[in-house]
C-alpha cells in the first residue's frame, strides 16, 4: 500500500499546531492593542469642530476660568457648554469681523444654537455627577489631560471603566487641594514645586492625598450602583 | 449474582479479525442506510427548531420564554442541569470504570463519552441563552479587561463556567485521544484517496508502535486521572448554583452528592436509550451484550436509591429545622399548584425504577428501554421542581408567582435533543462507536471461555 501522505506532512503538522498555539496568542495580543489605540479609543484625537476653538487660547494664553463658559460644573451633572451668548460676551467686540467667527455670529443672529461635537462622553448606563468631583478636589485636569495646551480638543483618557476605577479605588493618589481644581496649569507636588495645603507644604502627592482624603471626607466608592443606577 | 460463571463481555466465535471488521464496516461500508437517513432528518429538523428558537431569542430577548420575577430561571436552567447531568455517565464509564479496571465499559465506553461530549455541548447553549446579551458571554472570563474588574469570584455562576469548561476540555481530550488508534485502522481500510487523507489526518500520523501504545497508555490514565475528580466535582458545582442561594428549597447541604447521583443515574439511563436502539439497528448484540444492559441497569437502580435517600432527607431536614419556609417547601410541593409534576417526578424517578429488582425485568430489553425514558423524565421534572417550585414561592407571600413554560421554551428545549441527536448521528456514521482496539483485547479471554 503506498504511503497516504508524503513526509512533508510531518513538519507541516507540526508547524501548524504550534503555529495555531501561536496565533491564538499574537491575535489576543493584537486585540488588546487594538482596544488601547487612539483608533479605538480615541484619545489624543483632535476632535473637528465647525468653529475651531482653541482652549489653548482662551484657557491657556488668555488664562480665563474654566467656569467662565461651563457654568454648572459646579453644581451639576453637567458642566455645561456655553451658550452662544457667553462668546460674545466679548466677541461682540473683538474679532468681529472674522471669518472664522462667522458661524457664531450667525447662531447669536438666528438664536440657533452652535453644533458642537462632542468630545468626551459617557455612555447613557453610567451615572456621572461634575459637582461631586470638583467638590472633592478632583481637579479638571485629572480627567480633561493638559486643556491649556489643547488647540483643538481632545480626549485625555480612555474613561472606561477600568480608568475611572483606578481612581476610584485610591482617590489620594489623584486628588487636589480645592483651590487648585480648576488650575489649569496645576501641577501635583513634588521636591521643587510643594503644593500647599492649610497651611502645610507637601512635597509628595501620598501624604497629601492622604490628608485631603480625611478633610474633604472622600470615600472610595467601588460599588457597582455608585455609577451604575 | 449467582455462582454461575459470568456470561463474556464478546459473543463467543469473535477473533480480532471479525471485530474490527464489525465496526469497522458501519463506518467504511458503502452507502448509508435508510434509518440513519430517516433518523437523521428528523434530528435535523430539530435542530432547524433550535436554530429559530435562537434567532428569535436574539431578536427578541428572553422575554420569550415564560421567566419572570420570581421564577427567572425557567426552563433554561433545568434544562442546563438535565443535560451537564447526561454527560456524567459518560466520564464515569470511561474514567472512574477505566480506573477500577472494570471490563464491561468497553464496548460501551466511546459512544458514552460521545454522548458526554454532545450533552455537554446542549448544556453549555442553555446559559449562553439565558445571558440576555449571550454576545457578551466572555464577560465571565478573567482576562485584563478595560472596566478593571474580575469576575465575582465568590459565585457559584463563575465556578460554573470553570467547572464545564474543564469538563469540556477534558471529556474532548479524552475521547480524541481514545479515537486515535481506531481513526488509524479506518485509515488503513479505507478505500478511496479522502477517506484516507481525513481519517489519516484525524489520527495524526499513528502507526501503532511500540512507543506510541506506551504514551497512549499513560495519556490516557492521566487523562483518567484528570477526569474522575470531574465526575464529582462539575454536578456539585453546579449544585453550588441553588445551595449557595438562601432560597427554601435550595439551601441544603445535600445537593452536592443527591445531585451527582441523580447526574449518574439519568446518564446511564441515556446511555440505555441510546444502546438499546443502537446494537439493534447494526446487530451488536455480541459487543453490547445482555450483561452490559444488566450492569447498566443495576447502576441506574443504585444511583436511583441514592437520590431517593435525597429527597427523604430533603424532607426530613424541612421537617427537623423547623423553619416554617421550609416546611412550607415540601407541602407546596406535594400540595400546591405543581404538585402533579411532583408527583410524577416520584413516580417516575423513585416507584417505577424498582422494577429493576428483578431479574426478569433487567433481562427485557423493551423493559429496559421504557424505564431508561422514564429515569430521564423524572430526572427533567426533578431539576424542574427544584428550579421553578423553590422560585415561585419564597418567604414573602406578596413576591408569590406562577411560571408557564411558551411555546419557545419547548422550542428551545426541543431544538437541543435535535443537536444532541443530530451529532450522535453523525458520529455513528463516521467515527467507530465502539472501540475497535480495546475489543481487540477482549478477544482472547472470550475464546478461552468459549473452549472451556
Amino acid at each position: 500500500m503506498p504511503q497516504v501522505f508524503h513526509p512533508s506532512t510531518n513538519t507541516i503538522s507540526r508547524v501548524s499546531i504550534y503555529g495555531s498555539f501561536l496565533a491564538l496568542i499574537v491575535l489576543s495580543f493584537a486585540l488588546y492593542w487594538v482596544g488601547e489605540s487612539p483608533y479605538y479609543t480615541e484619545v489624543n484625537v483632535p476632535v473637528d469642530q465647525t468653529v475651531p476653538f482653541s482652549h489653548r487660547h482662551h484657557a491657556g494664553e488668555l488664562g480665563i476660568d474654566c467656569r467662565y463658559c461651563h457654568t454648572s460644573v459646579e453644581t451639576s451633572s453637567f458642566a455645561g457648554i456655553p451658550p452662544t451668548k457667553t462668546c460674545m460676551t466679548c466677541h461682540s467686540q473683538i474679532w468681529t469681523n472674522s471669518e472664522m467667527l462667522e458661524p457664531v455670529r450667525l447662531s447669536y443672529a438666528t438664536g440657533k444654537s452652535l453644533v458642537w461635537n462632542r468630545v468626551n462622553a459617557l455612555p447613557d448606563f453610567v451615572y456621572f455627577n461634575h459637582s461631586i468631583h470638583v467638590h472633592k478636589g478632583v481637579g479638571c485636569t485629572t480627567c480633561h489631560g493638559p486643556v491649556a495646551d489643547m488647540p483643538l480638543t481632545w480626549k485625555a483618557n480612555t474613561l472606561l471603566m477600568g480608568w475611572c476605577v483606578e481612581c476610584h479605588r485610591a482617590p489620594e493618589k489623584y486628588v487636589r487641594p480645592r483651590a487648585e481644581v480648576f488650575n489649569a496649569r496645576y501641577e501635583p507636588p513634588s521636591t521643587f514645586h510643594p503644593v500647599t495645603f492649610r497651611g502645610r507644604k507637601y512635597y509628595e502627592q501620598e501624604s497629601m492625598g492622604r490628608e485631603l482624603v480625611k478633610a474633604y471626607g472622600v470615600q472610595s466608592l467601588t460599588t457597582c450602583y455608585t455609577c451604575h443606577r | 449474582m449467582s455462582a454461575e460463571p459470568r456470561a463474556p463481555l464478546i459473543e463467543p466465535g469473535h477473533t480480532f479479525g471479525s471485530v474490527t471488521d464489525k465496526i469497522s464496516a458501519i463506518v467504511l461500508g458503502k452507502g448509508t442506510r435508510g434509518g440513519w437517513w430517516l433518523g437523521f432528518a428528523i434530528s435535523f429538523s430539530l435542530l432547524m427548531v433550535l436554530n429559530v428558537s435562537i434567532g428569535y431569542l436574539l431578536i427578541r430577548g428572553v422575554g420569550i420564554w415564560g421567566i419572570n420575577v420570581p421564577v427567572a430561571w425557567g426552563y433554561a436552567i433545568t434544562n442546563f442541569v438535565w443535560w451537564i447531568g447526561i454527560g456524567h455517565a459518560g466520564t464515569l464509564i470511561s474514567a472512574i470504570l477505566l480506573l477500577l479496571r472494570q471490563k464491561w465499559r468497553t464496548s460501551i465506553n466511546r459512544f458514552a463519552e460521545a454522548m458526554t461530549l454532545f450533552a455537554v455541548a446542549c448544556a453549555g447553549l442553555f446559559p449562553l441563552m439565558h445571558l440576555g446579551r449571550p454576545w457578551l458571554f466572555y464577560w465571565l472570563l478573567p482576562y485584563p479587561n478595560v472596566m478593571g474588574t474580575w469576575p465575582q469570584f465568590r459565585s457559584p455562576l463563575v465556578w460554573d463556567v470553570f467547572a464545564v469548561s474543564t469538563y469540556a476540555t477534558v471529556s474532548l481530550l479524552f475521547w480524541y485521544v481514545g479515537l486515535m488508534p481506531d481513526l488509524a485502522t479506518l485509515r488503513d481500510r479505507a478505500r478511496t484517496r479522502v477517506t484516507q487523507v481525513v481519517y489519516g489526518i484525524l489520527s495524526m500520523g499513528w502507526r501503532g508502535s511500540a512507543v506510541h501504545w506506551h504514551r497512549y497508555e499513560t495519556a490516557s490514565l492521566l487523562l483518567a486521572g484528570l477526569a474522575t475528580p470531574l465526575v464529582v466535582s462539575v454536578h456539585s458545582v453546579v449544585s453550588f448554583d441553588f445551595a449557595a442561594g438562601i432560597i427554601p428549597g435550595w439551601h441544603s447541604t445535600i445537593f452536592p452528592p443527591y445531585f451527582v447521583a441523580g447526574a449518574i443515574y439519568s446518564g446511564f439511563a441515556m446511555v440505555l436509550t441510546l444502546a438499546i436502539p443502537l446494537r439493534k439497528f447494526y446487530g451488536l448484540e455480541d459487543f453490547v451484550t445482555m450483561r452490559h444492559l444488566d450492569n447498566m441497569a443495576k447502576v441506574m437502580l443504585a444511583t436511583g436509591l441514592i437520590v431517593a435517600y435525597g429527597y427523604m432527607m430533603e424532607a426530613f431536614m424541612a421537617f427537623y429545622s423547623t423553619g416554617i419556609p421550609d416546611r412550607y417547601m415540601l407541602v407546596n410541593r406535594a400540595t400546591g399548584p405543581y404538585a402533579p409534576v411532583y408527583w410524577l417526578l416520584i413516580t417516575c424517578n423513585i416507584i417505577l425504577p424498582q422494577m429493576l429488582w428483578s431479574r426478569k425485568v433487567r433481562q427485557s430489553v423493551p423493559m429496559l428501554f421504557f424505564l431508561s425514558l422514564v429515569v430521564q423524565t423524572g430526572m427533567w421534572l426533578e431539576r424542574f421542581i427544584i428550579v421553578v417550585t423553590s422560585l415561585h414561592r419564597d418567604f414573602l407571600p406578596s413576591s408569590w408567582g406562577m411560571f408557564y413554560p411558551t411555546a419557545w421554551d419547548w422550542a428551545t428545549f426541543a431544538g437541543t435533543v435535535g443537536l444532541f441527536l443530530t451529532l450522535f448521528f453523525l458520529f455513528i456514521r463516521y467515527l467507530p462507536m465502539i472501540a475497535i482496539f480495546e475489543m481487540r483485547g477482549l478477544v482472547p479471554e472470550s475464546q478461552e471461555k468459549a473452549k472451556s
